[in-house]
């Protein structure tokens, strides 16, 4: 079977599921829901239809499970939220569109060459800085619980982060391959661009007072360094050079200072001092209220879960148990709904996912594929790292999306872009060994 | 560059496995740990989708039932009690905001279907496969509302409690107390509750005085002091005392009751006299003669000095005994540390519970051996059949036989001709025995009790009623209320 029909028949498969997935959510929840849920997935497979017939004409040569995985992602992702707000799944779904089309659109502008990008390397790494500084700035940016990573233009809310993830990653595939060799050698003054970034990623930290995002802008950093030069030393220098410098942040910074009390010692004993309240309060039900309270979503799924629109969210008077659902915590919803078997299968997708990205950035034959290849794949990875084992008390908990499952769309446009990366990549190795 | 994106691969597989690692231990592992966590309301809450089974009294009067509500789409079963507060310490409440009490918190198993039953488990996990309503099991309790109502009737702007047990069985049959509260208000109406006015401070409406409420017991005490006196074989029914009206203790005179002023006396007494009048001076005698040692050996033969069985919650009862700024205290030393004249008349520091009480009084008519009691007669599952059903099982043996033949007669003469002819039940023996326990100085308001058994030859009820605050005495005050409780369960039918 050819590449795409093989993606046809994988389509297919995902487009049953996510029919069941919505079929459940109907029937656990008929009082809610109306027949209407069911058109949602006729709708979803229409439009993976439509981007099928995309990468059939532009990249038919590409991985055939990519885009079948995101599709199924991003199906249990609208699945949930339907499951969680019926109105915020309508939204999604038309954020859904708009990645698509911008997935289209990517595919289609690069079906040529798509490393003609590599030679406009220094304007994406001057539009992904601005895309970077951008909530910061007054007029736009936007707090949101702690962390200053929106951007506001009248009633349209924009995380710019998420599309600087991608346009940073073109510029350091550009850079490193350019410049390997020359790091290769490790020299002292080598070290430049490393601290120039390293500095960057300590900015965005301090200017947005997110540690999550810094640690993906930085890993993602010293993940293609690494690839570019082979050199241990570098990830090594980096590695201690990020740990001092968010030890340091930790000490000046009151939000990161928290996070990782959080981290630490979610539950307490006795009152502690409550900063929302200004009052005393045991730390569960101040501070990590979010933390625990997702991790008790966790735990109460267990080995098969609650099943789809079955899990306890609200209280009996109808009130959130659990905040920002369905978005930063929708994988504690998810955990209690399908279990620990049905989130080990998620995150086994996700595995898979990267595991074909990683595979990707083998079979590319040119460096600046590998180092693009690499990049978006390990971004992926580290991303759903640092969301879920944030969760999971791992690491201190960010507020940072799931990979196409959470609710928001600059993250489901940013990370259909990635896909389109990754196919345009994969196309280009494959159709030169056939 | 393949060398290094092998490695990198590596890593990031090996985050991700992480993540699945992460997930099981805190979905397998750590689970059972927070879901008893207080602040954990998702567990609350998820019980509420489970249609919770139903409690009933003996006669099938539904004690608690389900109230479907829809919320976000889930049908949750809430709690509604449609008998209101006529059992509310014994069936307790289960509620969001303040978790659960009573029999809805000790038999949530049961109630839930989360019970090992092999039937229950193998519905329930069926139920989950499918996604259906999880049905919890009903249970069936020994209770009688008849008498219950009765008794909660007497105790009205009270408080105090009435307990009866059925002495052949150990079945629980009335359970009241007062004040009491609507468990129906406890989820939003806290302060309704909260806030009420009673004839004794602290109100305490939530505690339920029966199984956790200590009072003196003062002289239904006796009843213990003569079972002791009895098995210690120094002293019969027939053993003659002279009473002076008072009886020296530590070179101080100790007085009877002194009703109106006139301190009583009875000159020369049997044994079955000095309980029928309850001379104090002669039983404090008998104290100093057995000593506090054998009388506590003998109340522990009763069950004090342990939490009685019940199927309610252990913290919401408390064992009987010697209390030394409130903690049970058992001395090492009893001849030197106990005062056995006061002892011997219930006071000292002597607490006792009503349920304690009542388990006295079923021991006596039961031939000496006290039954387990128990609320809980059968479970069932929602198709009917029963799950569990809880078989009469001997708690202790109190005392000889024959000394509890011959307690029965003394207790007996009691009601025929001494301090508690109030519980004369026309047609049938009545054995009881009064308590009016001083809890301040002169003047203050006493505790008063009234212990008994009905009919005497061959009991099918004992009780125990105690009233704070009172002026009166316990022949006066709680007799009365006894012989309404047990004329109630004597006549109802269903009582074999």
């Amino acid at each position: 079977m050819s590449y795409r029909n093989r993606e046809l028949a994988n389509l297919v498969v995902v487009g049953v599921l996510t029919a069941l997935g919505f079929a459940s959510v109907y029937i656990a929840r008929q009082d809610v829901v109306s027949t209407a849920s069911l058109s949602y997935a006729g709708f979803f497979f229409a439009l993976y239809l439509a981007a099928h017939l995309v990468a059939r004409y532009t990249v038919p040569f590409a991985d055939p499970y990519l885009l079948p995985m995101a599709g199924l992602l991003t199906g249990i992702g609208l699945t949930e939220i339907y499951r969680l707000n019926p109105d915020d799944a309508f939204r999604q779904g038309l954020w859904i569109v708009v990645a698509l089309g911008a997935f289209a659109v990517t595919l289609l502008l690069l079906r040529h060459d798509y490393r003609r990008l590599e030679s406009y390397k220094y304007l994406f790494g001057v539009s992904a800085i601005l895309l970077l500084v951008l909530p910061a700035l007054p007029v736009f940016g936007q707090s949101v619980n702690g962390a200053r990573l929106w951007v506001h233009v009248g009633s349209l809310q924009f995380q710019p982060g998420e599309l600087a993830k991608v346009f940073l990653i073109v510029f350091l595939a550009g850079y490193l391959r350019e410049k390997r060799e020359v790091l290769a050698q490790g020299r002292l003054k080598d070290f430049g661009p490393l601290l120039l970034i390293w500095g960057g990623a300590m900015l965005v930290l301090v200017e947005t007072n997110d540690l999550g995002s810094a640690l993906l802008y930085f890993g993602i950093f010293l993940a293609m360094l690494y690839v570019a030069t082979g050199r241990a030393l570098y990830v090594a220098i980096g590695a201690t050079l990020f740990l001092a410098g968010a030890f340091a942040v930790y000490h000046y910074v009151g939000h990161v200072r928290d996070r990782v009390t959080i981290w630490l010692h979610p539950w307490t004993d006795h009152p502690v001092y409550c900063g929302l309240t200004g009052g005393k309060a045991l730390r569960q039900d101040c501070a990590s209220y979010q933390l625990v309270k997702s991790l008790y979503s966790v735990a109460h799924g267990s080995w098969f879960g609650t099943g789809l629109g079955k899990g306890t969210f609200t209280t009996t008077g109808g009130g959130q148990l659990i905040p920002y659902l369905n978005t930063d915590f929708i994988y504690s919803a998810l955990a209690q709904e399908l279990g620990l078997v049905g989130v080990a299968a998620l995150l086994l997708v996700y595995m898979l996912f990267a595991a074909r990205g990683f595979k990707i950035a083998e079979l590319a034959n040119d460096g600046f594929s590998k180092l693009f290849a690499i990049g978006l794949t390990f971004a992926f990875a580290l991303q759903t790292f640092i969301i879920v084992g944030g969760i999971l008390r791992l690491i201190p908990l960010t507020g940072i999306t799931l990979p196409f499952i959470s609710y928001g769309g600059s993250s489901v446009v940013a990370n259909f872009v990635l896909l389109a990366g990754l196919l345009l990549i994969s196309n280009r190795a494959n159709a030169e060994r056939t | 560059m393949n060398r290094q994106i092998t490695k990198l691969a590596l890593l990031g597989i090996a985050l991700l496995t992480a993540l699945i690692v992460a997930t099981t231990y805190w979905q397998t592992w750590a689970s059972a740990g927070l879901a008893d966590r207080q602040d954990n309301e998702i567990q609350r809450v998820a019980q509420f989708s489970i249609r919770r089974g139903l409690i009933r009294a003996a006669d099938g009067t539904i004690l608690a039932s389900n109230r479907i509500k829809n919320v976000g789409g889930q049908k949750l079963y809430l709690r509604r009690y449609p008998q209101g507060s006529l059992f509310a310490h014994l069936v307790g409440y289960s509620t969001q905001s303040r978790s659960r009490a009573g029999l809805e918190s000790s038999l949530n198993d049961y109630l839930t279907g989360a019970n090992s039953n092999l039937d229950t488990v193998l519905k329930t996990t069926l139920d989950k496969i499918r996604g259906a309503t999880i049905k919890g099991n009903d249970v069936w309790l020994t209770v009688k509302p008849n008498a219950q109502r009765v008794a909660m009737q007497q105790l009205a702007g009270k408080c105090g409690s009435v307990v009866a047990l059925d002495p052949r069985t150990g079945k629980l049959l009335v359970m009241a107390s007062r004040p009491t509260y609507d468990p129906n208000l406890v989820e939003s109406h806290f302060d309704r509750i909260s806030n009420i006015q009673a004839a004794c401070s602290p109100a305490a409406p939530l505690l339920n005085r029966a199984t956790a409420g200590l009072f003196t017991p003062g002289s239904t005490f006796k009843v213990v002091t003569s079972a002791a006196a009895l098995d210690s074989g120094k002293y019969t029914i027939d053993s003659r005392f002279v009473d002076r009206g008072y009886c020296i203790e530590y070179g101080k005179q100790v007085h009877n009751f002194a009703d109106q002023g006139n301190v009583e006396s009875f000159g020369s007494v049997d044994f079955l006299q000095a309980l029928e009048h309850s001379i104090n001076a002669v039983f404090c005698d008998i104290g100093k003669t057995i000593g506090a040692g054998r009388i506590l050996g003998t109340s522990k033969q009763f069950g004090f000095y342990q939490n009685p069985p019940l199927e309610t919650p252990g913290n919401e009862r408390a064992p009987s005994g010697l209390y030394n700024k409130g903690k049970l205290f058992y001395p090492s030393d009893p001849a030197t540390q106990v005062d056995p004249g006061r002892l011997a008349f219930g006071q000292e520091r002597m607490l006792t519970t009503p349920l304690q009480m009542a388990m006295v009084a079923a021991g006596v008519g039961n031939k000496g051996v006290i039954m387990e009691p128990h609320a809980l007669d059968r479970v069932t599952n929602p198709s009917g059949g029963v799950v569990v059903r809880i078989k009469p099982r001997k708690y202790k043996r109190a005392m000889t036989t024959h000394t509890a033949d011959d307690l029965t007669r003394m207790m007996e003469a009691v009601v025929t001709g001494g301090t508690g002819t109030s519980a004369q039940i026309p047609g049938v023996q009545v054995a009881g025995k009064t308590g009016t326990a001083e809890t301040g100085g002169p003047g203050t308001p006493n505790t008063t009790w009234f212990i008994a058994f009905a009919p005497a030859g061959a009991p099918r009820v004992a009780i125990a009623v105690v009233l704070q605050n009172q002026h009166g005495a316990g022949g006066t005050t709680a007799a009365p209320i006894a012989k309404a409780v047990m004329e109630a369960i004597l006549n109802g039918k269903s009582n074999p």
